[in-house]
């Protein structure tokens, strides 16, 4: 049992999320950086799937009933056992009444937190992930609050050996707002003028307070529509399309850019025009509000070479661990 | 009557494009039409059926429709081929499918959105009209009582669900001429209740829970589209109501029949009123009205 003293910003149960419902407005929620997710479970021996507690901008305090094998990974939130500091990255061992305390994020905006065994709420269509619009999955479908308790699952046999190991430096990502999140471009793209496209790859775009798990709303300059006559049920303003699907990832363009993140709204009538390369999402989860984001467009096989490399280094995380 | 018919669109080359690494989005068409729509829902049904390996996703949308993949099992190029040939395997006038009629009582012009609108005027092209009376006018009917008589006088398709869970993108089944279109709201409102009956572009929406909304606000049906508890005898098998397909018949009703039937939904006992038909697009392209009339018919029997 894990109570929670002190909920942080904002704490939900995630795990990989809940596919194949997307189709009814149902988007697939889960960890939005699952890189760290995935490597905080590697290190205490679950499999990635299993559902962690993932924090926002301000980590939580949590008092142990039982003792377990935890770890820490993402953004870098001061973390302490029983007020010593504690490392991330890194598979920790504490004991029945430890409490673990964390602080604002100093680098990053998530912060996953692994428990050996998995969080153990009841999984719904498939996932244990918390999806708040609708109040469905997780702990009773919301954010964690003072008072809550959840549950550990058994943990895997192994997991008490895993204490001590850590994830190799080379695999630790860097939060730095320095690095272009890359993109490719398309998807209803030719509703942009070219200089408006060149724009969007070019300028620093500033991440705005309405950054949450649904998306990342971004502030930067004003792009230019291609003019047209609107077509029969698209809406008159020139960001109007019929309605359609938004990918996961797509950046929409109602004026300022919007990328669309886990909880996404899963269509609607505005214009897409790129979508963020699956490697690159979880990086940008880690950007805080003020922080810049700038784009770099790719070809598809870079996309697709970003998502290999990033599922070797996950792996060679995993085997290092074995 | 040749002019009842609905006309025909020749659709354009699809545009098949990456979304990154691990989405196709396909756009059918850039306008809205019913051919655009049932090919979206026929090519998904097929690919459904013929299932390749390492498909997420498959969302049929208005007019184009969206795959999610695993690049890992299919890939992206790969896989657009596949999309292709199933498409030209797909012969819309061969095709027809099993959807349901349902009665969709509406409370047109309810006290709760009619408040929710004011609220927002500011928000509007037209701050001295309501959006029933704007959207009467620019549509060139004499009148709101003529105009909800137009919207609720022929079922609407379930052309799309999303945005949220269960909210239905609805499209009526009239031809071009009778279709009404408006703009949505110039700047979007922060409230919307739960159950409104919006309208934007040229499309009905149901709002499943109250929250933010562009669309011009109609009226308020007693009915759930979304249920996450499943509580409702019609929700047993999915928490979300529409299904692309569906024919929805908006039924104008008074409001001591709204609240007689909320009652009924909040104790969990309303059953819709559900025909199963087996729909035939090449009949209803060819007499709309007489095609419509045979659904309400079987609804209303």
């Amino acid at each position: 049992m894990i109570s929670v003293e002190k909920p942080g910003v904002l704490t939900t149960v995630q795990d990989v999320g809940r596919d194949g419902h997307y189709h009814i407005g149902m988007p697939p929620s889960g960890a939005m950086d699952q890189y760290a997710h995935a490597a905080a479970n590697y290190l205490v021996g679950n499999d990635a799937d299993a559902a962690t507690l993932e924090m926002t901008y301000q980590g939580c305090d949590l008092r142990f009933g039982e003792d377990a094998v935890v770890a820490l990974a993402g953004a870098d939130m001061t973390p302490t056992l029983n007020d010593e500091p504690i490392p991330t990255w890194e598979a920790v061992a504490v004991e029945a009444g430890d409490e673990l305390s964390l602080q604002y994020a100093t680098d990053g905006a998530r912060t996953y937190l692994a428990v050996a065994g998995g969080v153990d709420v009841e999984p719904l269509m498939g996932s244990r992930s918390t999806y708040t619009l609708i109040g469905l999955g997780g702990h009773e479908g919301r954010p964690l609050q003072a008072g809550d308790e959840l549950s550990i699952g058994d943990p895997p046999g192994r997991s008490a050996d895993l204490v001590g190991s850590r994830v190799d430096d080379e695999h630790v990502p860097e939060y730095a707002d320095k690095s272009a999140i890359r993109i490719v471009l398309g998807l209803c793209d030719y509703r942009l003028t070219e200089e408006s496209k060149a724009e969007l790859c070019k300028a620093e775009w500033t991440v705005t307070p309405e950054a949450d798990r649904v998306g990342y709303r971004l502030d930067g300059p004003d792009l230019d529509f291609v003019p047209r006559e609107q077509p029969f049920g698209a809406g008159t303003d020139p960001s109007n399309v019929v309605d359609l699907g938004y990918p996961v990832g797509s950046i929409q363009v109602p004026q300022q850019p919007i990328v669309l993140m886990r909880d996404a709204v899963t269509g609607g009538g505005y214009a897409t025009v790129g979508t963020v390369v699956s490697a690159d999402r979880g990086l940008l989860a880690q950007r805080r509000t003020h922080q810049t984001v700038t784009f770099e467009d790719v070809s598809l096989e870079d996309a697709l070479d970003a998502r290999t490399r990033n599922e070797a280094a996950l792996e060679a995380i995993r085997s290092s661990l074995e | 009557m040749t002019d009842q018919r609905i006309e025909r669109v020749s659709l354009p080359k699809p545009r098949y494009e990456f979304g990154a690494d691990d989405y196709v989005f396909v756009e059918l068409d850039q306008a809205m039409s019913f051919d655009a729509n049932f090919q979206a829902m026929a090519v998904t049904q097929q690919i459904r059926e013929r299932d390749p390996p390492g498909l997420i996703e498959i969302c049929p949308a208005n007019a184009s429709y969206m795959i999610h993949f695993d690049p890992d099992e299919i890939g992206p190029r790969a896989l657009v081929e596949e999309l292709k040939e199933i498409a030209a395997a797909t012969d819309l006038s061969e095709y027809q499918w099993e959807t349901r009629v349902v009665d969709f009582p509406v409370l047109y012009d309810d006290e709760w959105t009619r408040e929710t609108l004011m609220r927002f005027r500011d928000n509007h092209q037209d701050p001295d009209s309501t959006d029933l009376e704007y959207s009467a006018r620019i549509n060139g009917f004499d009148g709101v009582e003529s105009f909800i008589e137009a919207h609720a006088g022929a079922p609407h398709m379930v052309t799309m669900v999303g945005f949220v869970p269960g909210l239905p993108w609805c499209f009526q089944m009239v031809p071009r001429d009778r279709q009404i279109e408006v703009p949505k709201y110039v700047q979007p409102r922060t409230d919307t209740p739960a159950r409104a009956v919006g309208f934007g572009g040229a499309f009905t929406a149901i709002y499943p829970v109250q929250g933010a909304g562009g669309y011009q606000l109609y009226g308020r049906t007693p009915l759930e589209v979304l249920d996450v508890e499943q509580r409702l005898p019609d929700f047993r098998d999915s928490m979300v109501f529409p299904n692309p397909g569906d024919v929805l018949q908006f039924r104008r009703i008074d409001r001591d029949e709204y609240d007689a039937i909320r009652e009924e939904v909040e104790a969990g006992t309303y059953e819709y009123r559900i025909e199963e038909v087996e729909f035939s697009p090449e009949r209803f392209f060819e007499d709309p009205t007489g095609y419509n009339e045979r659904l309400t018919e079987v609804l209303y029997a």
